[in-house]
């Protein structure tokens, strides 16, 4: 048991030190550090009450100064302490309803990988016919049969990401399903639930985190374009592709009410997918060469 | 070769029925009545119950479907309640314009992307190849929709050399074609840089060098053939986010295509015709998956020797 603690530990600190030589995915992961950051600490940042939903006319599309440093929107608000908020969304979206495509694919894949056959053929038919609706166009009629609400924005991201993962998780486990500790396993008697889920899937993470964290950047981007064409985040609700949207009608006197949430999304979806670059050499150093 | 094209335009045909039934069991769900949608909420009970008779809605799901596949295999895709007209002739009179836009985004995509990754490979590490990786990495991470309304900012309001919407003319279409096929042009110059790094590096190119081939024979006749094929599948992958992105750019640039009609029949509530729009799309990108299925069999002989 101390020995598998301590193999378990010196793999990931073996992982570690190779993501820390990469100077991108360390920029990647400094830059969603700092989010993460502005999204748990939001209502330190600025006050939602105050700063982000109550409206002040007297203050509408002032450009950027020291009192608001990202200028303020059609209602008075203040857009930093908006992207601030907004940042809280994105993140959550993305990370619950990569939760949902992980838990849903994951398990999919696991079991067409393990059991194979008959089984392995309905699942991935049936994922087939997920993929071969584009997967934000899947997102779309899903929130527009649902209602455009935040739940519905991330049930619609997550199950638009699931035959993804099935795909992956799959091939990951067919890679390994065969291989001598799977065997020794089923020797002492496993069942096949332990096995997959003790035995295959911890030695399928790698491509399955690869792809976690990527699809974490297309979700962001999907509730950013469902949100834009307004299906997305409601307002008063602060969201970066939302604000996009409303921004929109001011394009020729206030640039900077579309400006800046653009750019927030373009970097955060750059360092995710930094990161996600970074950690599929580290974590299989064999694609680098 | 033939024996292989038949195949898999018969498999196309369930994936066309999976793809109509999970798109027509998504809008199913939408909560409400269909009946009052149309009528207006003040319409008497009896004026929509007999309303949900005649349009079939109060039939089992399965039932419903049925009906509705009968109808698409005659080119019937129901009735817009917006407008009352056919949603198949709504669709189509729009196609042309979304697939005028999907087809120059991915001749933008395609004719920028495959040289500068050919380029980036062959100079790995030059100041070309850091630039064209960078200029992808931000390809990648930049929304289309935000892209599209950074240059109407400094091409329609500013310089005033492109309109900001409307598809009158070409110059209509300059914009939001390179807003359609940024995303798809870093998407490629990505893999195609990839595919040749790996490929440049194998021994037949190294021999066709010992026997001295000149380098662009080695690069575009031994090279490129061989690099081609996860190009081609990233191009076909490729042609479902344009579809999807397509939504977004004409909504940006007020096109008049199928995701204009899509966003608009969505607002609306207009059931028929958000159904008609996915379903068109799906089969679209069915039909693209299916002719890069068909391409790879032309670009690699191994593929074709199996089905001689």
């Amino acid at each position: 048991m101390e020995n598998k603690r301590a193999k378990k530990r010196s793999m990931a600190v073996e992982v570690w030190q190779r993501l820390v030589k990469n100077k991108m995915a360390m920029l990647g992961l400094a830059i969603l550090v700092l989010l993460a950051l502005c999204a748990i600490f939001a209502d330190v940042i600025a006050d939602y009450e105050t700063k982000v939903v109550a409206q002040n006319i007297a203050n509408r599309l002032k450009g950027p100064s020291a009192e608001h440093w990202f200028g303020t929107d059609e209602f008075g608000r203040d857009i930093f302490a908006r992207m601030v908020h907004g940042s809280r969304v994105s993140l959550v979206v993305g990370l619950i309803s990569v939760s949902v495509s992980l838990v849903a694919g994951g398990t999919l894949g696991a079991f067409a990988g393990f059991y194979g056959g008959g089984v392995d053929n309905v699942i991935m038919r049936v994922m087939d016919i997920f993929l071969a609706v584009p997967s934000i166009l899947l997102a779309i009629t899903i929130v527009a049969a649902l209602g455009p609400n935040l739940v519905n924005v991330m049930l619609a991201i997550g199950i638009s990401g699931t035959p993804g993962f099935a795909r992956i998780v799959r091939a990951a486990v067919m890679s390994v399903k065969d291989q001598e500790f799977v065997e020794a396993s089923r020797a002492i008697g496993a069942s096949n639930a332990t096995i997959i889920f003790r035995e295959i899937i911890p030695n399928c993470l790698a491509p399955i985190i690869v792809q976690s964290t990527l699809s974490v950047a297309s979700a962001i981007l999907s509730t950013a374009s469902l949100s834009f064409i307004g299906l997305g985040v409601q307002p008063p609700d602060p969201e970066w592709g939302a604000m996009l949207s409303s921004g929109r009608n001011f394009l020729r006197d206030a640039v900077h009410l579309t400006l800046f949430p653009g750019l927030a999304i373009v970097v955060t979806i750059l360092a995710l997918n930094l990161l996600g670059d970074g950690l599929r050499d580290a974590l299989d150093p064999r694609l680098k060469q | 070769m033939h024996k292989y094209v038949i195949k898999r335009l018969i498999m196309l045909i369930p994936v066309v029925i999976g793809v109509s039934f999970l798109v027509f069991f998504i809008m199913s769900l939408a909560p409400g009545d269909t009946a009052r949608t149309i009528l207006g909420e003040d319409a008497p009970m009896e004026a929509i119950e007999a309303l949900n008779e005649e349009l079939g809605l109060n039939d089992p799901l399965l039932i419903r479907y049925g009906r509705y596949m009968w109808d698409l295999a005659h080119g019937d895709l129901g009735t817009s309640y917006k407008s009352g007209r056919s949603v198949f002739s709504e669709v189509m009179s729009r196609f042309p314009d979304t697939l005028k836009l999907a087809f120059w985004g991915m001749i933008f995509a395609v004719v920028l992307s495959i040289p500068i990754g050919i380029i980036s490979a062959t100079k790995q590490y030059s100041l070309m190849d850091s630039v064209s990786m960078v200029l992808a990495l931000l390809g990648v991470a930049t929304p289309n929709f935000w892209l599209g309304l950074m240059l109407i900012i400094g091409f329609s309001l500013h310089l005033r050399w492109f309109p900001s919407g409307g598809s009158e003319g070409w110059k209509s279409l300059v914009l939001p074609v390179i807003t359609l096929g940024t995303g798809c042009m870093a998407n490629i110059t990505r893999t195609t840089r990839s595919s040749m790094l790996e490929v440049i590096r194998q021994d037949y190119i190294r021999t066709a060098k010992a026997k001295g081939v000149g380098n662009r024979s080695v690069i575009y006749k031994h090279a490129l053939k061989n690099a081609l094929i996860p190009v081609v599948t990233v191009i076909g992958l490729q042609f479902g986010s344009l579809l999807g992105g397509a939504v977004l750019t004409e909504t940006v640039f007020s096109w008049p295509g199928v995701g204009t009609y899509l966003v608009n029949s969505i607002k609306a509530k207009d059931t028929p015709a958000v159904l008609g729009c996915v379903i068109i799309f799906s089969i679209c990108f069915s039909i693209v998956n299916l002719c890069v299925d068909i391409l790879y069999a032309y670009i690699d002989p191994r593929i074709k020797s199996k089905y001689k």
